[in-house]
């Protein structure tokens, strides 16, 4: 694994590598090169099964960051590729020309986070919300107990218990 | 009489892809929807089927229907909190959202759990794995017709959902595996109670074997529909039984050895024709594996010891910074967790990943083509997806 991360740093602008276990390392690239690395890692390196594609919202920082796991079954090995986006304008190169299924993850981005993959295909067309106009709804800047507070109402008779306060008088009743 | 025949060609021109090209308003396709209320889709999702006479000319899943937010919800649920919600994204095997969750908060805090509870880890999944598949067989083969075979493989599920409650206390969702371990171990009589069950489960086997694989209707619906090209299999992301009936022999268990599953003597089921027959004869195969394992399971494990480490505070519990992907051997292929944690006492993210995502997604939607309207149910019960990892 230590091998190939060299490899890439010698062709790619690879930074921060985690490895996480003998068989899982996380890098970050930039942005420019990533389109390039992942097409590398699947034709040359062997990396040709894409697990997943995903976001996390790092608010503070105002990025976004995308990871593609990609897997090498012959080496038994998966590689985790981060790319930081900038969060006022998350937009990304697609990689469904890679996998098929990369453009349902592509429209899941766009619509749960509002990441744009130009050329995705029915990237527009909604996924899992359906006349959906509030901001997407897995940023972190969405705050899903408000919104539910404001669109429900609650029940008449209905009380509600803090758990984490049960869950202190069942499990450490002493402290 | 006059002639029709300049009114109607047979087949729609294709694309330069080889999607069909469809034309709504020249009257000759109809556009219906299968679902999300429909026998012949695996719980609540949608397929837009476009066909022309009784061929399927262009297919679209949707889904939706069945989204709660999971992975929103843990965001502002303490990892603890977390562990109640995750078995409710896989509803016929929620043991393994729970095996993924903890084994991704156990790597990233550094937990090593006994030796009892990764057996008792292993036991859970591998059941949870056999009550999976014999609900599937039922809905397979109800797909084509036969009925029967459903009310036998689900009597036989529910004697292992006895088995799961003797366990548990839980017979759907079982809430077993906390990080940390196991909530506890087999309780007195066990062995003898699964094996009696695990004997009822051969019995039932060897009458769907004669009533559902050498029935001449399901032969013929079934033999050379819904092929999956070999090729396919990393284009589409495809794992687990649909891999392997095309000959990818892909098993988490064997590729990336996790609980017990190395101590365990098993082979890789593969098969090769790759179309529903062979799947769900594939998957028949798998259900006399599963006994196996578990009879290997309770002859190794340790009946008694410790079975939950030593936690911290769980109301306090911080985790530090890091990410970790984990994932498992479902029924229908790889299942995994990709946890962020950012040192606070909540997961900055939890990303779930479903082989239906792929399955009744991309291959479905491609597989559907040309195909006949009658046999859509059955193909995509052959894929073996749960619509509730897809929108999670």
């Amino acid at each position: 694994m230590k091998a190939l991360i060299e490899r890439l740093e010698k062709k790619f602008r690879v930074t921060d590598p985690v490895m996480q276990r003998a068989d899982e390392t996380f890098f970050t690239v930039d942005k420019a090169d990533a389109v390039a690395l992942i097409t590398h890692l699947r034709e040359r390196e062997g990396f040709t099964h894409l697990s997943f594609l995903t976001a996390v919202d790092w608010l503070e920082d105002g990025k976004f960051q995308l990871t593609y796991l990609l897997n090498n079954n012959a080496m038994k090995a998966d590689v985790g590729v981060r790319v930081f986006l900038d969060r006022e304008r998350p937009v990304m190169e697609s990689v469904h020309h890679l996998w098929k299924q990369a453009a349902t993850y592509q429209r899941e981005l766009k619509e749960m986070f509002g990441i744009d993959f130009p050329g995705s295909p029915r990237i527009d067309e909604p996924f899992i919300l359906e006349g959906w106009h509030d901001i997407p709804p897995y940023r972190r800047d969405f705050d899903t107990k408000k919104y539910s507070e404001e669109t429900y109402f609650p029940r008449p008779g209905r009380t509600t218990h803090d758990p984490a306060d049960y869950m202190k008088q069942k499990l450490y009743p002493e402290e | 009489m006059a002639d029709i025949s300049k009114y109607r060609d047979f087949f729609p021109p294709k694309n330069p892809d080889g999607t069909n090209i469809i034309d709504l308003e020249s009257h000759k396709f109809v556009k219906i929807w299968q679902g999300p209320q429909h026998p012949g889709i695996t719980g609540n999702m949608s397929l837009e089927l476009i066909i022309q006479g009784d061929e399927v000319m262009e297919c679209k899943t949707h889904v939706g229907y069945l989204h709660r937010g999971f992975e929103k919800l843990m965001e502002r649920r303490k990892f603890i909190q977390c562990f109640p919600l995750v078995c409710r994204i896989a509803v016929p095997e929620p043991d393994f959202n729970e095996y993924c969750f903890a084994a991704t908060v156990e790597e990233l805090a550094g937990i090593e759990i006994p030796e009892a509870a990764v057996w008792m880890r292993t036991l859970i999944l591998e059941m949870s794995r056999l009550t999976s598949f014999l609900m599937h067989l039922g809905g397979q083969s109800g797909a084509f017709g036969l009925g029967v075979v459903a009310q036998w493989t689900n009597y036989v599920r529910d004697l292992m959902l006895d088995r799961f409650e003797e366990i548990s206390g839980g017979r759907i969702y079982r809430m077993h595996m906390p990080p940390g371990g196991v909530r506890g171990l087999t309780p007195d009589g066990f062995d003898a109670r699964m094996e009696e069950t695990l004997r009822t489960i051969e019995d039932v086997m060897k009458d769907v074997d004669t009533t559902l694989f050498n029935n001449a209707v399901f032969k013929r619906r079934s033999v050379g529909l819904g092929y999956i090209d070999p090729a396919w299999v990393d284009l589409y992301g495809i794992t687990g039984p649909n891999a392997r009936a095309a000959g990818v022999p892909k098993d988490v268990r064997k590729d990336y050895p996790y609980l017990k599953y190395p101590e365990l003597d098993f082979d890789v089921i593969t098969a090769k024709d790759s179309d529903i027959y062979t799947r769900t004869d594939l998957r028949r195969r798998e259900i006399l594996l599963s006994i196996d394992l578990i009879r290997q399971i309770l002859a190794k494990m340790p009946k008694t010891g410790e079975y939950m480490a030593k936690m911290p505070n769980v109301l306090h519990w911080r985790i530090p910074k890091g990410e970790t992907y984990i994932r498992s051997e479902c029924t229908r292929g790889e299942y995994g967790f990709y946890t962020v944690t950012d040192g606070s006492g909540y997961p900055r993210r939890v990303n779930v990943r479903g082989p239906s995502y792929t399955h009744a997604v991309a291959l479905m939607e491609r597989m559907a083509i040309d195909c006949n309207i009658a046999d859509t149910a059955g193909l995509m019960l052959s894929l073996h997806t749960y619509p509730p990892e897809i929108e999670r």
